[in-house]
């Protein structure tokens, strides 16, 4: 039984009618990490963003059903999605230097959701902060909620932001790129943080990245999108040993090897990407 | 943070200058009575043209000479500066407000209230702006409210603009995002959120577009389109000192000296402002 469906989401620039989304179906069983892989531009990003409702004004969702739970997202009055949202999903952004308020706190910042969303009290916010901050390994939990943003390094900046989304106990977090802007000496850690704390709260993740390795390490299911279509749905183990669609091959064949430091990196063959194109065109009619 | 250290470090001298300056200027606007040695409006005729207090025929107690008229010219400058003062304040906040509170519109909500604000502001600063200041005194009657009305109609564009750009970028932020994911309204987001991140671009503003009121109101007042012309005003009194400028230069030099480095010392501080929170300088 799926937690979050999508079925068929079509999401279009306003004016142009430009198809970014074509049809874009996806299940994530409760408890789940899915993956979203796919080249800049390949509509990753704006699957979370379509779920959180927080598209650009210029992209519209023009079709299509998602659902969280037993609740219809899409057929909701904005109002109420809006409060739907607030509730059980949470926010992990890419990049950690725009994702606080540089001038505000970090202790407001995280208990905003803890006092607006589960309407707890000023003392009992701070209390939960502080117990998430060391949650995420920040030591001196204390000192870290009165500082700005700026006082904080870049993997702090992104602890402090797991750590807020995972302050008002989601059902749904979906993060978006959450290493890509950090130091690769500090990746691994941040991944390894949030895959902890997501088996700890057994939250349901939608998890966004152009990093093969980064899906190996933390998601159980992947979808393999191209200029805003799926075009291949798998099992990790799958997809990683015997994926289907020549595409997701060619993009297996582009990554970098550990273990292989020699072997050659293909770049994915022009003509994988055009029949990908074609297939992906192929639901504009 | 290296950067905006080193930035700190570099204007102290500028900013203290022209803080100084400020200091003096406004303590002049708010104790113009008491510190002036004459009455600013006494007209004395035996006394006319007396020079400043280092030349040969000074009287004691003129410290910078007498107009035509004989009236003292230091006193005349220290109740300019307190319209001065007046006008750079009114007008400034009163420009400030309207600006501000269209550019955090236009900026956050977008779309056609954007796009009917952003063309009003467009044509309104196709006007000259000058020009269009006094045609408006001229429509509306000369005094103070007028200068200020004026001021304010004129330049709340100057503020839409940078608010709205500033907004824009401050929106595109992911902290916006968040907000919003976390069930705030738009209202609330755009005032808790977007809002404090504005805030030091709108203050570098304020603090040029006070230089810019002082240089406008001493324009209107050059031309006579200020208040009444016994009132001291710098404009005024440049203008006035024109006439007699191979007689009695004094008239003339002292009050643009002060309105220069008025404005001057407002154009200071706001830059010195902007650079310490662009963020791009950041």
């Amino acid at each position: 039984m799926s937690f979050l469906t999508i079925q068929d989401l079509d999401v279009r620039l306003r004016g142009s009618g430009q198809r970014l989304l074509r049809g874009v179906s996806l299940e994530v069983a409760q408890g789940q990490v899915h993956g979203l892989v796919g080249e800049s531009g390949a509509g990753k990003s704006m699957i979370g963003k379509a779920i959180l409702d927080v598209l650009p004004r210029s992209v519209e969702i023009a079709g299509g059903r998602i659902t969280l739970g037993e609740t219809d997202l899409t057929a909701l009055p904005a109002k109420a999605r809006r409060h739907e949202l607030g509730q059980r999903t949470a926010l992990i952004p890419q990049d950690p230097l725009t994702a606080l308020n540089p001038a505000r706190r970090i202790g407001g910042q995280i208990t905003d959701r803890l006092t607006r969303v589960l309407g707890w009290g000023a003392a009992r916010a701070d209390a939960r902060a502080v117990e998430l901050l060391d949650e995420v390994q920040i030591s001196d939990p204390a000192r870290v909620m009165k500082s700005y943003p700026h006082e904080l390094s870049g993997g702090m900046r992104q602890r402090v932001l797991i750590a807020a989304a995972f302050a008002a106990e989601p059902e749904l977090i979906i993060a978006d790129e959450p290493t890509t802007a950090l130091d690769v000496t500090v990746q691994k850690q941040i991944l390894k943080m949030i895959a902890a704390m997501q088996a700890a709260h057994n939250t349901t993740m939608l998890f966004v990245t152009h990093d093969l390795g980064v899906v190996a390490r933390v998601c159980q299911r992947v979808s393999v999108l191209f200029a805003g279509h799926v075009v291949e749905d798998a099992d990790i183990h799958t997809l990683l040993s015997v994926p289907g669609h020549p595409y997701s091959q060619a993009l297996l064949s582009a990554t970098p090897r550990y273990d292989d430091p020699r072997a050659s990196l293909r770049p994915v063959p022009q003509s994988v990407i055009d029949a990908t194109r074609a297939e992906a065109e192929a639901h504009d009619v | 943070m290296a950067e905006a250290l080193q930035i700190r470090r570099r204007t102290p001298l500028r900013l203290w200058l022209s803080c100084g300056w400020l200091t003096v200027f406004f303590a002049c606007a708010i104790f113009a009575g008491p510190l002036s040695p004459q009455d600013p409006l006494a007209q004395d005729l035996l006394f006319e043209r007396l020079p400043p207090f280092w030349a040969s025929g000074a009287e004691p107690g003129f410290w910078l000479g007498t107009d035509s008229l004989g009236r003292d010219v230091l006193s005349r400058m220290i109740h300019g500066a307190r319209i001065a003062a007046i006008v750079a304040l009114v007008a400034g906040f009163g420009a400030c407000i309207i600006g501000t509170t269209l550019g955090l519109i236009a900026g956050y909500y977008r779309g056609w209230v954007d796009q009917i604000i952003s063309r009003i502001v467009d044509v309104w600063m196709s006007f000259p702006a000058v020009l269009f200041a006094i045609l408006l005194v001229a429509v509306i009657g000369t005094g103070l409210t007028s200068v200020i009305v004026a001021i304010v109609v004129i330049d709340w564009t100057r503020f839409c603009r940078v608010v709205r750009a500033e907004t824009m970028a401050q929106s595109r932020m992911d902290y916006v995002d968040s907000a919003r994911i976390a069930g705030f309204s738009r209202a609330r987001t755009l005032f808790r959120e977007v809002f404090p991140n504005v805030l030091p671009v709108i203050i570098a503003v304020l603090t040029l577009e006070m230089g810019i009121a002082v240089v406008v109101e001493a324009i209107l007042s050059f031309v006579n389109l200020s208040i009444s012309s016994d009132d001291p005003t710098w404009g005024g009194m440049i203008s006035e000192g024109r006439l007699s400028i191979h007689q009695a230069w004094w008239v003339l030099v002292f009050p643009m000296i002060t309105l220069f480095l008025t404005v001057l010392s407002f154009t200071q501080l706001g830059e010195a402002l902007r650079e310490r929170f662009d963020p791009v300088l950041r």
